[in-house]
């Protein structure tokens, strides 16, 4: 049993240390994924129990994962005018957002893939702000996958909301190796968030990606108002659905949106969720991703590394702007963990 | 032009003079400015993973520094 471990045993409240313990013995010992049950009393743990429970998180993500950590860049090649509704979201035409709608062209598109592999980074993520992909936004990821692969060793990563069979095998086709679609909050919270579609629809998306070859990424956004049985809700259903990589969000209240004068998530509590969804997801990749800057902060930044996470959005993001890329491979650096080559991930 | 010193906030699109601007100056960090310093025209802005631009129909484009 570790130090970390031990010293909850002595210091933390009884039920802090019943949960603990059996996830160590099942998640940790036997890689078993904790339960929805089982999330919850995580996520219920006291501040006190904080440091135990980032610890053994830490263990589990170093058993089961590895200690190289993915390292990922994003772009948007259509940013606002999306016609859904999502209440967190600055690129809806729905609200008063500052964000106006524009189109990266091709020849930017792999400066901005160049950008990202210049910094380490393995994958090149191109999102757009749609409801799902229409022919012209197909025309252009054709174009200009084939121009960033001819041009940058990288993997190319899609969001482009949800598809149709046919556009599923059409990303394929273009060498998309893995495709993003979140379901962004727990089924039963889901029409708080977004009114235009359902979660059930950003489900069959997922499925379709799963079956179809591609890796699935499907992640969330934490920090909305939700309850924290509705965050452990959210974390079984992503056990559920098995995706490649969770990219894990913390709100960032963007003007003009419904949620723009939502408080910051408590970064005890953001943390807490890092290691709740580690221990509901043993195997999977689990990333950074937007608004951890202004949540974690740089000490929480290091300690969710040392909780949980082991992959990052590193520099930018669609609308916003996130650290120095130096600075975050920096610290991976210091923390003696890798990052993952691009020949591990073919 | 440099669209990040000007009569506007970058941030929320009101006048400089007009009230404290220190909490969009914090922001401004974190996020590149959506409305043009010399006219408050909202800006059209790409952000890509190591910089951003920002341009104005009026008074041209900025990238960050």
């Amino acid at each position: 049993m570790s130090t970390v471990a031990h010293e909850t045993e002595q210091t933390g409240a009884p039920e802090d240390r019943d949960i603990l313990s059996v996830a160590r013995e099942q998640v940790l010992e036997r890689g078993v994924p904790l339960n929805e049950t089982q999330i919850l009393a995580v996520m219920r743990t006291s501040d006190e129990s904080l440091t135990a429970l980032l610890g053994l998180a830490h263990e589990v993500r170093m058993k089961w994962c590895g200690p190289e950590v993915e390292v990922e860049g994003i772009v948007s090649i259509k940013t606002g005018g999306c016609p859904e509704d999502c209440h967190f979201c600055s690129q809806s035409g729905q609200f008063t957002s500052p964000v106006r709608s524009l189109w990266l062209n091709i020849p930017e598109l792999v400066k901005a893939a160049e950008q990202t592999a210049a910094t380490g980074a393995t994958e090149f993520c191109i999102v757009a702000a749609v409801r799902g992909p229409d022919e012209r936004l197909m025309t252009q990821m054709r174009e200009g996958v084939a121009a960033i692969k001819a041009a940058v060793d990288i993997e190319v990563a899609a969001s482009l909301g949800m598809l149709s069979q046919a556009q599923v095998d059409d990303l394929v086709d273009m060498g998309i190796h893995r495709y993003n679609h979140n379901l962004e909050a727990a089924r039963s919270f889901f029409p708080k968030v977004v009114t235009t579609h359902t979660w059930e629809e950003r489900w069959e998306t997922c499925e379709m990606v799963r079956a179809s070859g591609m890796e699935l990424c499907c992640g969330c956004l934490v920090g909305m108002g939700e309850t924290v049985e509705q965050r452990a809700e959210l974390a079984a259903q992503l056990g559920a659905l098995q995706p490649d990589e969770v990219p894990l969000n913390f709100l960032n209240p963007r003007p003009g949106t419904p949620f723009g004068d939502l408080p910051l998530m408590e970064s005890s509590e953001a943390l807490r969720t890092i290691a709740a969804f580690r221990l509901a997801l043993p195997r999977t990749i689990l990333r950074y991703a937007g608004g951890r800057e202004l949540t974690l902060g740089d000490l929480g930044t290091r300690e969710g590394l040392l909780g949980g996470i082991n992959a990052v959005i590193v520099g930018n993001y669609l609308t916003t702007l996130g650290r120095d890329p130096e600075e975050d491979l920096a610290l991976l650096a210091d923390l003696k963990m890798p990052i993952k080559a691009l020949s591990s991930s073919l | 032009m440099n669209a990040l010193v000007g009569t506007y906030c970058g941030h929320c699109g009101r006048a400089e003079a007009a009230g404290d601007h220190d909490a969009c100056a914090e922001r401004l960090r974190m996020e590149p400015p959506r409305f043009c310093t010399h006219c408050h025209r909202r800006m059209t802005v790409q952000v890509t993973p190591t910089s951003w631009t920002a341009r104005c129909v009026e008074h041209g484009t900025t990238t960050n520094p």
